[in-house]
């Protein structure tokens, strides 16, 4: 049967990870491209390096990061962050990610969704959803709102209207974040993730939230989610990727555990 | 050398540096000539059957590959690669290569796990493959091995015996295949880790003979 993926998330900018990352036994490592490995050989299903960099001439630098990644580990792994136009999508992907997520800019541009899957095929196209809790409303009939910038834009759309529409366009996966979870460490948003995960076909990677391995259990049962973002619960050493997976498994969630 | 079939069918790339990595010479290319001197002949493959066999005729791959075929040079199909192996693809209606007999259909609509949950498509993640036989190209690959899977097709073999592996989503289905001096995965072996790097590594080992 299909496991459940685990998905170690790595924020990047100007070629090093933000945060760095802290393990058990006091290794302080800072390079997306070891982190990423470290990841790989823990364990991890795949991995997402979001590129927060801030202007665009330090682009390349995230494109040879990503070349370094992909010639070092072989699961597949996915880039976000400023991807704008299918120039973008192309650079990431030639670099040799797996797949490509684009979030702001589709909302803003929905035809590039499409234009990606045309031209690279569905798999490769992951749309990144920001999603805020408001009342349910005439426009808002789902009470969840797609938000952009970070969360600091409203933007009027109803986020399961929006999944739908994404996939209908061509989208192959959703990688979906709350804003309202986000960095609390209190659970994932069960809701919102069955809401979404069970009216679209296409995968949901749950993201924001996680704090504790039972925060899993729940998004991946509960909530429907066919993957699991995780950021801190593992940079800092709380808890290793085996221990989630022994946990996850001992909880009745199918997840690869040999690798 | 190791010929990687170029016929724009998706990122080439990952099966390229699984191949540098485990240090076996490798080439992308399209070239008659180039993939006549291999040894070994990788035929990848991301994307839809019907575009994938009109790339190929385009190149002139289909004829060459049915030839590489004939004179046993072991081959390997990946993914799209292994599909449009067989007769038909229900993918737009493809004809295929036909060197192998059988036909390539979409998973149901209606597919559900033994829980009853409604299962997605594309079949996208980490899924068992089991082995029904010993096979060079499978040797030390650990039971209950995962690799990674993304698909919507999936092949129906007319004879049995060719079906060496199969896989479970909603459906029990063939994901690895093997016939004289060929084999063939549903699967993407330069994408699943340390089993994937080992068929990989036992391929590009192979004689041809199994």
């Amino acid at each position: 049967m299909l496991s459940k993926r685990i998905i170690p998330c790595l924020d990047v900018r100007d070629g090093k990870t933000t945060k760095g990352i802290k393990f058990k036994g006091n290794i302080d490592i800072g390079d997306p491209v070891e982190m990423g490995r470290f990841y790989y050989e823990q364990g991890a299903d795949e991995i997402v390096f979001y590129d927060i960099t801030a202007s665009s001439e330090r682009r390349p630098i995230m494109l040879d990061v990503v070349r370094r990644v992909a010639e070092t580990i072989f699961i597949p792994f996915s880039v976000g962050g400023g991807i704008r136009t299918l120039e973008d999508m192309r650079e990431v992907l030639l670099a040799g990610a797996e797949k490509v997520s684009v979030n702001s800019a589709a909302v803003l541009h929905p035809e590039i969704i499409g234009q990606g899957a045309q031209a690279f095929g569905n798999q490769c196209v992951v749309l990144g959803m920001d999603v805020k809790k408001v009342g349910v409303s005439q426009k808002i009939p789902s009470g969840y709102e797609i938000v952009i910038n970070g969360g600091r834009t409203p933007m009027g759309i109803d986020a399961l209207w929006w999944a739908k529409e994404a996939e209908r366009l061509g989208a192959g996966e959703i990688c979906l974040n709350s804003i309202d979870a986000d960095g609390m460490k209190t659970g994932y948003e069960i809701e919102l993730t069955r809401l979404i995960s069970t009216g679209v076909r296409i995968p949901v990677i749950a993201s924001g939230g996680a704090g504790e391995p039972q925060h899993l259990v729940d998004v991946l049962s509960q909530g429907r989610a066919d993957a699991a973002l995780i950021a801190s619960m593992v940079h800092y050493g709380a808890y290793t990727i085996k221990e989630i997976k022994d946990f996850l498994s001992a909880n009745g969630v199918g997840v690869r555990r040999s690798w | 050398m190791i010929a990687i079939l170029d016929y724009k069918a998706g990122n080439l790339t990952s099966v390229r540096r699984a191949l540098d990595y485990l240090g076996f010479p490798c080439r992308i290319t399209n070239s008659r000539e180039e993939i006549r001197k291999a040894d070994k002949v990788v035929f990848p493959g991301v994307g839809a059957a019907g575009k994938s066999m009109e790339s190929l005729k385009e190149l002139g791959l289909d004829k060459l590959l049915g030839e590489l075929f004939a004179e046993k040079v072991p081959i390997l199909g990946i993914c799209v690669g292994l599909q449009v192996l067989f007769d038909l693809s229900e993918e737009n209606q493809t004809r295929c290569l036909g060197l192998l007999s059988g036909q390539v259909v979409r998973f149901p609509q209606k597919l559900c796990s033994g829980k009853g949950d409604f299962l997605k498509i594309p079949h996208m993640g980490w899924n068992e493959v089991v082995f029904s036989k010993d096979h060079p190209v499978f040797r030390d690959i650990p039971a209950g091995s995962e690799f990674y899977f993304v698909h919507s097709y999936y092949p129906q073999p007319e004879r049995e015996d060719i079906s060496i592996g199969t896989t479970e989503y909603g459906i029990t289905f063939t994901s690895a295949v093997a016939f004289q001096n060929l084999v063939a995965v549903q699967f993407h072996p330069e994408k699943s880790g340390n089993p994937g790097l080992r068929l990989l590594d036992n391929f590009c080992r192979w004689s041809g003979v199994s």
